[in-house]
């Protein structure tokens, strides 16, 4: 028996298509970002995402998240997250009204693939800040296999 | 293996002066998402929480996910008028606990 060139792709490409990557939908991201502000109005600013636009490397990308013109004392907490990593949060940092230096957080995340970064800010005034990043990613994190 | 863990403070911390607390954790963080050579699931373990605690204070925390990188890395600001014991414990699935103590002592 012979296979032809079609054949041989049709038997070794099925494995791929029929296992689909587990991946956040746009309604699981909502669903998170619901869970962490509660019914409180989400506005866009105050927040900066320091990452990079284009990353080689999924596996450890540098990520910080600032809030411009706070005192470190109104910053209560801060959200990440990712629009299709397999989960849509990344993190919840806790911020000490009294012991906080600065309003600001760094650590490095994974990135499945080039996706949107969000950070969402709590003030002590229960105000919530967004900010949004793309990033680009050449070579996704093994989050999945 | 031991875990190990690195703390980097500045040499000098002053009163009333902010300064970065740097933490990194020997750790996989394994996401739960990918598969071994066998095509095994791979169960998931993750640091999912970090404290940072001066005394009995709660000066800084993180709740993680699989998205937190390998390793992990956070890195806070404290600005603190009295010195003290700087406690960093991160727990995780499996039991996993890991506990790191720092003398603070301001100038």
């Amino acid at each position: 028996m012979t296979l032809d060139r079609r054949q041989v792709l049709a038997v070794t490409l099925l494995p791929l298509a029929a296992a689909p990557r587990a991946q956040a939908t746009p309604e699981s991201l909502q669903a998170a970002i619901t869970a962490y502000a509660g019914g409180a109005e989400i506005r866009d600013g105050r927040v900066a995402i320091e990452i990079a636009e284009l990353v080689e490397n999924g596996n450890a990308v540098p990520l910080a998240v600032q809030v411009a013109g706070v005192a470190a004392g109104q910053l209560r907490r801060v959200a990440v997250f990712t629009s299709h990593n397999p989960q849509p949060e990344v993190a919840v940092f806790h911020f000490s009204p009294r012991f906080a230096g600065r309003a600001r957080v760094d650590t490095r995340i994974r990135l499945a693939t080039s996706q949107r970064v969000l950070a969402l800010a709590t003030l002590a005034d229960g105000s919530v800040w967004r900010a949004q990043a793309d990033v680009l990613v050449t070579l996704a994190a093994c989050v999945e296999g | 293996m031991a875990t190990r863990a690195l703390v980097h403070l500045p040499a000098v911390l002053r009163r009333g002066e902010a300064f970065e607390v740097r933490a990194t954790l020997q750790h996989p963080m394994e996401t739960g998402y990918r598969r071994d050579s066998d095509g095994r699931m791979l169960p998931r373990d993750i640091v999912r929480r970090f404290e940072a605690r001066l005394g009995t204070e709660l000066v800084f925390a993180a709740d993680c996910f699989p998205a937190i990188a390998a390793n992990p890395y956070l890195a806070f600001w404290l600005r603190l008028d009295e010195g003290g014991t700087l406690e960093l414990r991160w727990t995780g699935d499996r039991g996993f606990q890991h506990v790191e103590t720092v003398a603070i002592a301001l100038a």
